[in-house]
């Protein structure tokens, strides 16, 4: 069994979400994490909030978010673990994320330690 | 009360308690002398009241005639002499009126650096169970060899095993220092909760046995929340959920021992008491910003306390649930969240994720699929219980799948 991290791209989810829909929102995420969780699959995971985010340049250049040119940009991720790519992107169909036009689930295989990479 | 009665209870409360003081004092080198002695005074105790009656304040008479027993055994021991007077305190050494401290805050202290003993991580959680039903709660062995439905024998040796193993590995009976606790205290709170779900889980048919294992083990954590160095809010918590499970002890079997489902529980049997409890620990574990299984399984058992079929309630649960997956997975509370979801969001949805789980060695999970398929389809419903009754061991639950099956038949 390997680890995937799954990357989450979205914009700023407050600035276009309701409170309600923020609500339902995390109640979709909280169901997806428990069913893999249910699965035994889940290793760890949390989200990256967009306040107080920074960007360092080249030569230290301290700049506030939001990021450049892109539109979407990293709001969080899960790990969880599975037998292969395909399971691990199974996972990432069900993640509310998704709902959002334009948003996107990047999964990426983790690193092991053991000098297989 | 009469004699017949005494002796035991006696034994019950007190033989854990001269053990415990005894094993701080000696060291858990002389473990098998602690055990002695306390044996010896219930044995003289027994021989003394038959003829004499029994004295105005028993558990005085005991603490005695343990000291002075106590007392003889170092006089004439010449191991002690040898070996273990020395390790004693000096001052304790010069101090020529020997005495054994009997007094409740030392039986306490003493009770407790016996658990944080018992529960050292290299000792198997089997053993520790054992060793605690044996040591803190006054377990006779019969008891103890009833509870995990084996021989005498078998608890004998186990018993003897883990005394050896805390003796090799030299083993202090001690407070671990404060900032080991919170590591160690997770390995007691183990213990104590394997030691109430051996009680309410048990397929032993003795009812008694079964109850009191569980009061022993909220005993026990009670005796952690009287102490402020190990009343933590993961402590509370636990005690918390074996409230609201033993709230339900009366109504969770029937006249011949036989189980019954929550379903069809009668709510008058329930113990209100025992949810305020319950409702009042959850409370004091709320301080603290650590969340631990137990919090969320209390979180749980506490909305199981709540009959009504409401949405909120099953929303919270199905939440709890989430979380609890995720720091502690196991297949039962894998099943129970999925329940929990099609209470929650609807069968539908809670037949794709069930088919996720693929426990396909358990017969709970194709209950659940037969459960969950009734009514949407019929066909694949039959199907599960069908796999469901080829896995199922006990005549009891064969019966309740079977019903379920007949009435689709219908």
């Amino acid at each position: 069994m390997d680890e995937f991290v799954l990357i989450f791209r979205h914009e700023d989810g407050t600035k276009i979400a309701s409170p309600e829909q923020i609500q339902v929102w995390m109640k979709q995420t909280m169901d997806w994490i428990g069913g893999i969780a249910a699965q035994n699959k889940f290793v760890s995971g949390t989200g990256l909030p967009f306040a107080d985010a920074k960007i360092v340049g080249h030569g230290g250049v301290v700049t506030n978010g939001p990021f450049g040119e892109i539109k979407e940009t990293i709001g969080g991720f899960v790990i969880v673990k599975a037998e292969s790519v395909d399971e691990a992107v199974e996972f990432a169909k069900g993640c509310p994320v998704l709902q959002g036009d334009g948003n996107t689930v990047e999964v990426r295989k983790v690193a092991k330690n053991d000098g297989t990479h | 009360m009469h004699q017949p009665q005494l002796i035991p209870h006696l034994f019950r409360t007190e033989y854990r308690k001269i053990v415990s003081v005894l094993c701080r004092r000696f060291g858990f080198e002389q473990m098998e002398v602690a055990e002695d002695i306390a044996s010896d005074t219930f044995l003289t105790a027994a021989q003394t009241w038959a003829y004499k009656g029994i004295p105005p304040n028993p558990t005085a008479w005991l603490y005695n005639v343990a000291k002075n027993k106590a007392k003889n055994h170092l006089q004439r021991n010449t191991v002690f002499e040898n070996k273990v007077s020395p390790e004693i305190k000096k001052d304790e050494a010069e101090d020529d009126t020997w005495d054994l401290d009997l007094s409740p805050q030392n039986i306490n202290d003493s009770q407790l650096q016996m658990m944080f003993a018992i529960c050292h991580p290299a000792i198997s959680p089997e053993s520790q169970i054992g060793l605690s039903l044996r040591i803190l709660c006054g377990f006779g062995i019969d008891e103890v060899a009833e509870a995990f439905l084996t021989s005498k024998d078998t608890i004998n040796k186990r018993l003897y095993r883990a005394k050896e193993k805390i003796r090799n590995e030299k083993i202090k009976i001690e407070m671990p220092e404060p900032a080991e606790i919170n590591a160690r205290l997770d390995n007691v709170l183990t213990t104590i909760y394997l030691l109430f779900s051996e009680g309410y889980y048990s397929v032993s048919q003795n009812q008694v046995l079964r109850k009191k294992l569980c009061f022993e083990a909220m005993r026990l954590c009670h005796i952690l929340i009287e102490n402020q160095n190990t009343n933590k809010p993961p402590v509370n918590a636990l005690l918390a959920l074996m409230y609201f499970h033993a709230s339900r002890f009366e109504a969770r079997t029937g006249k011949n021992g036989e189980l019954i489902l929550y379903d069809d529980q009668d709510i008058n049997l329930w113990d209100l008491e025992m949810v305020a409890k319950g409702a009042w620990y959850l409370n004091e574990a709320a301080g603290g910003s650590q969340l631990s299984r137990y919090h969320l399984e209390a979180g749980i058992a506490y909305w199981n306390t709540q009959k009504e079929d409401t949405r909120e309630k099953w929303e919270n649960i199905l939440q709890l649930y989430n979380r609890l997956l995720q720091i502690a997975y196991s297949p039962v509370a894998a099943l129970n969240r999925t329940f929990a979801l099609a209470k929650a969001n609807g069968p539908e949805a809670a037949i794709i994720e069930a088919e996720k789980l693929n426990l396909t060695g358990n017969q709970f999970y194709f209950t659940l699929l037969g459960e969950l398929y009734t009514g949407i389809d019929n066909e694949k419903a039959l199907l599960n219980f069908k796999k469901a009754l080829a896995l199922i061991k006990t005549e009891a639950d064969a019966q309740l799948v079977q019903r379920k099956i007949s009435k689709l038949m219908k």
